[in-house]
């Protein structure tokens, strides 16, 4: 991948450009969707961009020193990586991948949860520290899953690399891993049942509690890129290749939209679990189609 | 740049995020207050979001006389609050103390403390006087554009009256 191109597809498609509208949508549909299902009316459309617009034009609490610089690298981290991973989806057959670029969008899709660990502890506030640790609890169990899904993806067709994934036909195996990362996709957003690190008014904000202004647009933003890279990784994998790429990305995009009500139908109907209830469902029960998904996919490898 | 103003302004008028502030009330305003955000009154609409830290809030919602315990956290609060910001005052007792006046234990009323941008009076005022005061909140952020102290005098706001309710519905 030539640095052009890679500057194309950070910045232009499927990167910032594309991704930040995609972003504002989906946050707008996932709390229109919640609204409908109470039987409200609920945001107009663009809430998102408003609420980010107002909030650039908010001041910020004074920091100093050090750890105001930290508390301000943070969402930029964030977003930096998440945008990073967008840039990184098979979305066009470019010719544009590399070999392991798996590898690297997983790692760009933990930074913006390490970093919101790290401010956390950072703000030294009381309710972010507190945040914080089940962030870090809640990254530690469904981690095990997501991994061990995503590896079984790339063993059962012998790459790791997106692009040569994206085109190749799925396997059945690839539909068990894609559906153990779908299971995985709750927790990595904080939507409901797994909202516990910012658990609204319970514990504040968690992380974000001594955020404002123009850092918390950012931490939104990049909420918004994890949605648009979490749910375009499994809808670019779970989209077989047809003969014409525009029909294979409006069939992405269309299943992207589905996976985003079905995330937000699960956001309404279900309360928040308590943190050994979050490690239970992932290391006693989720984790069953992780090791399925993977041993499937090594014993596959040996009889082909 | 005065695109970007107007720009600031327009979100500034649909997005209110509050926080919801007790200094010793009894309760009832809270009960009412968390009803304009419950699916029958649907605030949402307006881009109103309840906020559960103060850093996050445009609008600071107090109800409560203001007791000798709580004025320290008012301070603290409002403090905490990043401008451009506004506070409403909910209810009869931050407004007047209500039927607590001359109390030992209380010093209210609340724009003795803080500035006040909107009083929306009733003991509990009803959940519709609330929307519209958060709303008439908004329309002040939106209008003041950058300055952050209130220019404006206090708004007052009340629940529609039924001929203006039968004046929507016909």
């Amino acid at each position: 991948m030539s640095l052009l191109t890679a500057l194309a597809r950070i910045l232009i498609f499927p990167g910032l450009l594309f991704a930040i509208p995609v972003a504002w949508f989906i946050l707008w549909l996932e709390r229109k969707s919640i609204a409908v299902l109470q039987q409200r009316i609920g945001p107009p459309f663009g809430q998102p961009f408003f609420d980010f617009v107002k909030l650039l034009g908010k001041s910020t609490p004074p920091r100093i020193g050090l750890e105001g610089e930290l508390m301000r690298a943070w969402p930029l981290l964030a977003v930096s990586a998440s945008a990073g991973a967008v840039g990184l989806l098979p979305v066009l057959p470019f010719r544009a991948g590399f070999q392991g670029d798996l590898i690297l969008l997983l790692a760009l899709m933990e930074i913006p949860a390490i970093c919101m660990i790290v401010a956390g502890f950072t703000s030294r506030s009381l309710f972010g520290e507190i945040g914080s640790a089940r962030e870090a609890v809640l990254l530690v169990s469904y981690n095990l899953v997501f991994l061990l899904a995503a590896t079984s993806i790339a063993v059962s067709q012998g790459t790791f690399r997106l692009e040569a994934l994206a085109s190749a036909p799925p396997t059945p195996w690839r539909y068990l891993g894609l559906l153990a990362i779908l299971l995985c996709l709750p927790a990595k957003l904080h939507v409901n049942p797994f909202s516990l690190p910012n658990a609204e008014q319970e514990i504040y904000a968690g992380p974000m509690t001594e955020y404002a202004g123009f850092e918390l647009a950012l931490w939104q933003l990049s909420h918004g890129l994890e949605w648009v890279a979490g749910v375009g990784l499994v809808a670019t994998l779970a989209i077989p290749p047809t003969a014409f790429a525009w029909l294979t990305l409006a069939a992405a995009l269309g299943l992207g939209l589905v996976l985003v009500l079905l995330l937000s139908l699960v956001a309404a109907a279900t309360a928040r679990l308590a943190i050994d209830t979050t490690v239970r469902f992932y290391w006693q029960c989720t984790v069953v189609f992780a090791v399925l998904a993977i041993s499937s996919a090594l014993l596959m490898r040996q009889w082909l | 740049m005065k695109l970007w103003n107007r720009l600031l302004c327009a979100c500034r008028r649909r997005s209110p995020w509050v926080f919801h502030m007790n200094s010793g009330s009894c309760n009832g305003c809270d009960i009412e207050l968390i009803a304009a955000l419950t699916p029958r009154y649907d605030a949402e609409q307006l881009g109103v979001l309840l906020q559960g830290s103060p850093r996050h809030a445009d609008i600071l919602c107090v109800t409560g006389p203001v007791t000798h315990t709580a004025a320290n956290a008012v301070h603290t609060v409002y403090e905490q609050v990043c401008g451009p910001k506004a506070v409403i005052a909910i209810g009869s007792c931050p407004a007047s103390t209500n039927v607590f006046i001359d109390s030992r234990v209380l010093v209210g009323p609340l724009d003795k403390h803080v500035p006040v941008d909107v009083f929306v009076p009733g003991c509990p005022p009803r959940p519709d006087a609330i929307v519209r005061g958060i709303a008439a909140a908004a329309n002040l952020l939106a209008e003041r554009g950058g300055a952050e102290s209130p220019k404006t005098p206090p708004v007052e706001v009340q629940a529609e009256t039924e001929s203006q309710e039968a004046e929507v519905h016909s």
